[in-house]
């Protein structure tokens, strides 16, 4: 809320804070591991332990560090309760009750501030007195019906949506919706911001320190090389000098290493056989991974997290997938059903946290999610402003990742419904995937490999009764694998 | 050929080798001619037909198989028609169709309303979605014909769900909503 209220100097000395606090904890690190050391010797050295003089200073400093955070949350706090409390001092509704009331029931097809399936309702009642709202909310369409003709110019307005009547709400619960539409909009930029912001400034400051011990790490080990490089030169000149015979030179005499390897049948036979088997497993390698497409992680037309969807909103997979249930492809959602939110939530918020810093260095910010929502509308042909369909639809080439060849037959419902097997099962962790890639190999050693693992789920499944009791007499065990119950056979997959 | 030249060939075909690794696009096949179908797929990009796609509406004044006209139209006075209308579901099977229903209520409903019908689902919770009334709400008095209603045509901000349940499930989604309005009034 007040990361922008900072002003230069404040951000200068917090970031300098950081910095300094980064670097202090490192020395502390130091320190202590000292400590420790002179404790273990010290009967041996008898040394004398001497404080970190810095430290007090340091420990002043990040907690001015903090308070300067906090103070400006605290103010702004205590400024908001302020304008709150004066607000239910002016008016005779009270906005924050208002708010939660209008969170419940208007705020399905009503907004502050844009076109909704309804009008916006901020400073409604500069535009329509008490009365008229009054009767409006407690029952609209008598009044359309009645003639009136604002309401019926509203009515047209919108579609000729009928707004729900509402007899239930009291004229106090009235009075609180309507303090709270009257405030000034007030847009609290959440404390979040202002840290995640200050934790990018430590782990900025320490990666800096981290790589500045790289550095010096590099540039001892280039001393050292070039320290043993010069030492070996001068030992070598000494030698020349005192005209000791080098055995490098020594060996150049004799018969070069290659022509003795030439002549050794054994050794270049069992060399020769050494380079196949290697050839015969790269090859074997390569070969089978022909075809095999794990990994694949196409560019779509539509950047869509399922991260978001699936992880951080918790929508089941069978929502969009819903054909996965009934049928042998798991389709790709029509953007209709992307519609049936989308309708409503035209912006991406993010997380109450904010975006981490990981998604920023991949450019994954609010903007660009609110970007990719708006090329679902481009593509279906919403119109925002108005909230309706212009009718000027696009397909959305979308890129397909799973695709098994046309030769394998494999059916959905038979795994989804039937058996019941979770989504992650065949296609990974997809809750976590910011962009959607191949999990699994989906090679046949793959899926057989399940069929012969798994238990085949007959409980309460009619269609098994007969030929479980058959089949688990015939094996003499108790469950049946997928593979016991026919699931190898070539015809099941290949016809 | 001295060694340098030797080792910058091998790091050269190297090089070649992970480059051809490219996570956009797919592996090479043995045999496409196996692996592509020869028939159009689903969802495929077609250009001679509508829309150039493959995936089509069904022809017009023709219905899908397994899929029955409602009956009832998208208007004010459709929804109070409809408000009357019983569930054609058996009675006898109750049990099995409110599993079902709920089921599928978990999968398509709970997101936004709730897995108790309270209107407090989690794209509510995490303030995504606001304002979805419980089923409760004396003003609304919801009954298994308008709830049916509401998911075949959608109702305001929500979309219909036609597509993504059949009658029987829409049916069986309807009696659940039922159910949980009552434990929600009791």
């Amino acid at each position: 809320m007040h990361y922008r209220s900072l002003n230069i100097s404040q951000i200068k000395c917090i970031v300098y804070f950081c910095h300094q606090f980064g670097r202090g904890l490192e020395r502390v690190y130091y320190l202590h591991t000292k400590k420790s050391c002179q404790k273990s010797d010290r009967n041996i050295f008898n040394m004398k332990k001497v404080p970190y003089r810095n430290l007090i200073s340091r420990i002043l400093g990040v907690s001015l560090v903090v308070v300067l955070l906090l103070s400006n949350s605290l103010h702004a706090k205590e400024t908001a309760v302020l304008q709150e409390s004066s607000a239910v001092s002016s008016g005779e509704g009270d906005p924050v009750k208002g708010k939660q009331l209008f969170n419940q029931n208007c705020a399905a097809c009503h907004s502050l501030t844009k076109k909704m399936t309804g009008p916006p309702l901020a400073g409604i009642t500069e535009k329509h007195d008490k009365e008229w709202l009054y009767a409006w909310i407690k029952n609209s369409s008598a009044m359309i019906k009645a003639g009136d003709a604002a309401a019926v110019k509203i009515y047209n307005e919108y579609n000729q949506a009928a707004m729900t009547a509402f007899p239930t709400l009291s004229d106090q619960e009235l009075e609180d919706i309507l303090a709270y539409t009257d405030a000034p909009p007030v847009t609290p930029k959440p404390v979040a911001g202002a840290e995640a912001g200050a934790g990018a400034g430590q782990v900025q400051s320490s990666g800096i320190s981290n790589e500045l011990i790289l550095g010096a790490l590099v540039l001892v080990f280039g001393l050292l090389v070039v320290m043993l490089f010069l030492v070996n030169t001068t030992l070598r000149r000494i030698a020349e000098a005192n005209g000791v015979l080098l055995e490098k030179e020594a060996a150049k005499k004799g018969t070069p290493i290659w022509k003795a390897f030439a002549k050794n049948q054994f050794l270049v036979i069992v060399f020769v056989i050494f380079l196949l088997l290697n050839g015969a497993y790269f090859a074997y390698g390569y070969m089978m991974q022909v075809g095999v497409d794990q990994g694949y992680a196409p560019i779509q037309p539509i950047h869509y997290s399922h991260k978001i969807h699936a992880g951080d909103n918790n929508i089941e997979c069978k929502y969009c997938h819903s054909s996965a249930r009934v049928s042998k492809t798991s389709g790709i959602p029509s953007l209709n059903v992307c519609m049936n939110c989308h309708k409503s939530i035209d912006e991406y918020k993010g997380n109450p946290e904010g975006p981490s810093a990981e998604d920023l260095a991949n450019g994954y910010t609010n903007e660009f999610y609110t970007k990719e929502i708006q090329k679902l509308y481009d593509a279906v042909g919403w119109d925002k402003e108005n909230q309706r369909y212009t009718g000027e639809t696009k397909p959305v080439e979308w890129v397909r990742v799973h695709n098994l060849p046309d030769f394998a037959y494999f059916n959905h419902s038979q795994h989804v419904s039937v058996a019941g097997i979770e989504c992650q099962t065949c296609h990974g962790p997809v809750e976590e995937m910011e962009v959607m890639y191949q999990y699994a190999p989906l090679t046949m050693g793959w899926c057989i490999n399940c069929h012969r693992e798994t238990d085949v789920k007959v409980e309460g499944n009619a269609y098994y009764e007969k030929i479980h009791e058959e089949l688990s007499k015939k094996y003499g065990v108790e469950k049946l694998t997928a593979a016991q119950m026919g699931g190898l056979e070539c015809g099941k997959c290949h016809y | 050929m001295s060694s340098l030249s030797k080792i910058g060939i091998v790091l050269c075909s190297v090089l070649f080798v992970v480059s051809c690794s490219d996570k956009n696009n797919r592996n090479y096949q043995f045999m496409p001619d196996m692996y592509e179908s020869v028939g159009y797929e689903a969802y495929q990009k077609v250009d001679f037909l509508p829309n150039g796609m493959e995936a089509g509406l069904p022809a017009e004044h023709t219905i899908a198989r397994g899929w029955m006209p409602y009956g009832i139209e998208n208007t004010i006075e459709g929804k109070e028609i409809a408000r009357e209308n019983p569930s054609p579901l058996d009675a006898s099977k109750q049990e099995e169709n409110l599993k079902v229903g709920k089921e599928m209520y978990d999968i398509y409903c709970g997101i936004c309303h709730g897995d108790k019908g309270d209107g407090q689902g989690d794209l509510v919770k995490r303030e995504k979605i606001l304002g979805i009334p419980s089923y409760a709400d004396p003003a609304r008095n919801i009954t298994v014909g308008s709830t049916y209603h509401a998911i075949y045509y959608g109702l305001n901000s929500m979309g219909s769900y036609a597509g993504q349940l059949d009658i029987e499930e829409r049916w069986q989604v309807a009696e659940y909503v039922m159910k949980l309005k009552q434990d929600l009034t009791k």
